[in-house]
């Protein structure tokens, strides 16, 4: 289906051409339809985010057609790789799979660009020239979501189809404008393998990669120094693969960063837990399992310490025995043990007989909860729920 | 699909609020919920789009091109791509409570937050249980706040105490009719007043309807209110005077709302039931019951004046006659 001339002025229009090189290049453009289209409409993003869009700025256009109509075209695709690399390359890819076409620009070459009369939209064009007009819509120069670019850019599409959500991504325009740029095999390719081979998983590289997308702008170098030195602290693969998946942020902290936090976190615990002996297996299972409580607010920890250890005159031995009390909701622990105190079931010694442990407080559901360790219906849960 | 969903979201129902939590975070959650729900469901099937593909003519001799369409699948509406389908939604919150009380809170969702202006405009009554705690005063009128003074409250008995709220809430019922701006010299106005059934239309000081107590047993007493245009507050601070009238001082643990206007305790929702469902359910269960009782609280008002928002206006007038009857589940 040939596009009629009338597509023409709007497509003008739309792109803002203003000059003379402009519409010969558009010229340039009808005789080599396909890639150099492309190309020409899919100037590169902006480096610079000043604002809150996404740039894609048409500075460079001109440059870059003229340079793809001077090359061959076997060798324009390096080229522009190598000229502009934030070119996307998904262009290269379309268009290559379209079939080569002979091109018609051969007698069109810089220097003529002056004697060049300007195209006319009411000239008649043969058919075949006409079948070569690709006149997509032209991508928005600039926008604030990811949307209106996924479908050109292979990056983008080969991101979504991993499992990383670009919705979360393109709230932070740095990182968003950073995706828009990189190439998915030069850049994004090598972290992958990276971290595959620090041990995350295939299924889970998409969410380890949503959390943290600002790994794309850490030196692979750096990272691979920091593995090595949570390796050289004694940690196994696995646990610093674990690590890395429960704390996606811990990559990106320099190593002395890291060392001071491990430093800091093994004399804080030393001094609450006497009975783990080895160093190496305690840091490794407080950081992983009860990765909430080195990040939790200070205020609540102290709340629910309060509690706990106060109202429910629980001694400190026995808190340390289950740290997942820290946890839990505040109120979850209120409710449950103010419907205990009410029944007369609230024995939280371990000599005693009717013992309820924490965990069994904490980490149960509702319905299991009232029926083994309250002996009551969920009604009557309910009801006194409604009296507090 | 979402649409079904959100469609049957418009409306007011009523929450139990748990003691601790500030009211704009429970609103907050109760959204946040909602939205859990209506993005829960199935993702629309993936958009396709045309792309006209350069591409030899079939069977033909001289390499001739034509653009064949061909639909290709396309990444626009993907959930990855473009987040969850509803980001926000309209929840409205009707008196509020602070964060020491607790009881039944009412919300409105959608169109329902309108009716939070009628509701307001009715002007009912609510009902709340008073804990009290006799022998000590505080700066904030509650048991953790700093300690004023420490008294005695042997002295106290229950025919005291009744005594007093007796008295409370006589001088509250010539402050009820005062601020309604009745004339109580007509046979209606007075037939109302007989029947108790006067309330103000307008904004008045806390108003006691009515108060007793449930359990007395020294030094904690329970007390039932029924008041308007009231802040937990002011009910802690009754409580303080109630103290110092026994000659004695008092401090309050709990306030807990059990009826706001006709929203009582077994149509809350507690933290649990906070989903989509279970508010669904609640609205459409609530629906009826709220149509008829905002009709017969605003209803005689209705052909004065087109609309109920013209009430403001219209008071601001002048004195206005109410001979609104309290037809609240109290009565």
């Amino acid at each position: 289906m040939a596009l009629s001339a009338q597509q023409i002025p709007r497509w003008f229009n739309s792109a803002k051409l203003r000059s003379l090189i402009n519409a010969v290049q558009l010229t340039k453009c009808f005789a080599r339809p396909g890639r150099t289209l492309l190309h020409g409409f899919s100037a590169q993003p902006q480096i610079s985010s000043d604002n809150c869009f996404l740039q894609w700025g048409f500075k460079t256009y001109k440059t870059s057609s003229l340079w793809n109509s001077s090359q061959s075209t076997s060798s324009s695709s390096q080229e522009n790789n190598s000229t502009q690399s934030s070119l996307l390359p998904s262009m290269n890819e379309q268009s290559q799979k379209t079939q080569k076409i002979p091109s018609f620009d051969s007698e069109l070459f810089l220097e003529e660009l002056d004697e060049l009369p300007p195209l006319s939209p009411m000239q008649p064009i043969s058919e075949e020239e006409a079948i070569q007009i690709i006149a997509d819509p032209p991508l928005p120069p600039a926008s604030f979501t990811l949307r209106d670019y996924v479908d050109h850019s292979e990056t983008l599409q080969k991101l979504v189809l991993l499992g990383v959500d670009l919705s979360k991504i393109e709230k932070h325009t740095e990182a968003a404008n950073l995706l828009l740029r990189l190439d998915f095999e030069k850049d994004i390719k090598q972290m992958l393998l990276f971290l595959k081979d620090v041990g995350i998983e295939d299924n889970q590289l998409g969410a380890f990669l949503t959390k943290n997308h600002a790994i794309f702008s850490e030196d692979l170098e750096n990272l691979k120094i920091r593995v090595a030195y949570l390796l050289s602290k004694n940690f196994s693969k696995a646990d610093v693969a674990q690590m890395v998946r429960k704390a996606p942020f811990l990559l990106n902290f320099s190593v002395e960063r890291l060392d001071n936090r491990l430093g800091f976190f093994q004399k804080e615990l030393e001094l609450s837990v006497k009975k783990v002996k080895k160093r190496r297996e305690f840091v490794y299972f407080y950081v992983c399992k009860f990765t909430f409580m080195l990040t939790a607010n200070k205020r609540k920890l102290t709340e629910t310490f309060d509690f706990v250890h106060n109202v429910m005159s629980i001694p400190h031995h026995i808190i340390v025995k289950f740290p997942q009390v820290f946890n839990t909701r505040l109120f979850k622990i209120k409710e449950r043990h103010l419907f205990l105190t009410y029944l007369g079931r609230a024995q939280y010694d371990p000599a005693k007989p009717n013992y309820i442990s924490l965990d069994k407080l904490v980490s149960i559901p509702d319905e299991i909860f009232c029926e083994e360790i309250a002996k009551a219906s969920v009604q009557d849960f309910d009801k006194f729920l409604k009296t507090l | 699909m979402g649409s079904a969903g959100l469609s049957r979201l418009h409306g007011l129902f009523a929450v139990y609020k748990p003691p601790g939590l500030k009211w704009k975070h429970l609103r907050d959650t109760v959204e946040l919920q909602l939205l859990k729900g209506l993005n829960a469901r199935k993702p629309p099937a993936p958009k396709q789009r045309v792309r006209f593909l350069l591409g030899p003519m079939e069977g033909s001799e001289e390499k001739e091109l034509t653009l064949t369409a061909t639909s290709v699948p396309s990444l626009v509406n993907h959930p990855l791509v473009c987040g969850p389908a509803f980001t926000h939604l309209k929840v409205g919150m009707g008196h509020r409570l602070d964060v020491r009380a607790s009881g039944v809170l009412v919300l409105g969702v959608g169109h329902g937050c309108r009716l939070l202006t009628d509701m307001y405009n009715a002007h009912l009554t609510k009902d709340y249980t008073v804990r009290g705690l006799l022998g000590k005063a505080t700066d904030d009128f509650c048991e953790d706040g700093r300690l004023v003074e420490k008294t005695t409250y042997d002295h106290v008995t229950r025919e005291k105490l009744d005594r007093i709220l007796a008295m409370i809430q006589g001088s509250h019922q010539k402050a009820l009719v005062m601020y309604s701006n009745l004339d109580l010299k007509t046979q209606e106005a007075y037939e109302m007043a007989v029947r108790g059934l006067i309330r103000p239309m307008n904004k008045s000081p806390m108003l006691i309807t009515g108060i007793r107590c449930l359990h007395f047993a020294p030094p904690e007493f329970l007390l039932e209110v029924q008041c308007m245009h009231e802040t937990q507050k002011e009910l802690r601070k009754l409580v303080h005077e109630i103290g110092l009238e026994l000659k004695t001082t008092a401090v309050c643990s709990q306030v807990r709302r059990t009826r706001d206007g006709f929203f009582t305790l077994d149509s809350a929702l507690l933290r649990t039931q906070w989903d989509l469902h279970n508010i669904q359910d609640a609205i459409r269960a609530a629906a009826p019951q709220v149509a008829s009782e905002l009709e017969k609280s605003l209803g005689p008002q209705l052909d004065t004046k087109e609309l109920p928002s013209r009430e403001w206006s219209w008071e601001s007038q002048g004195p206005s006659s109410t001979l609104v009857p309290e037809r609240g589940a109290g009565h």
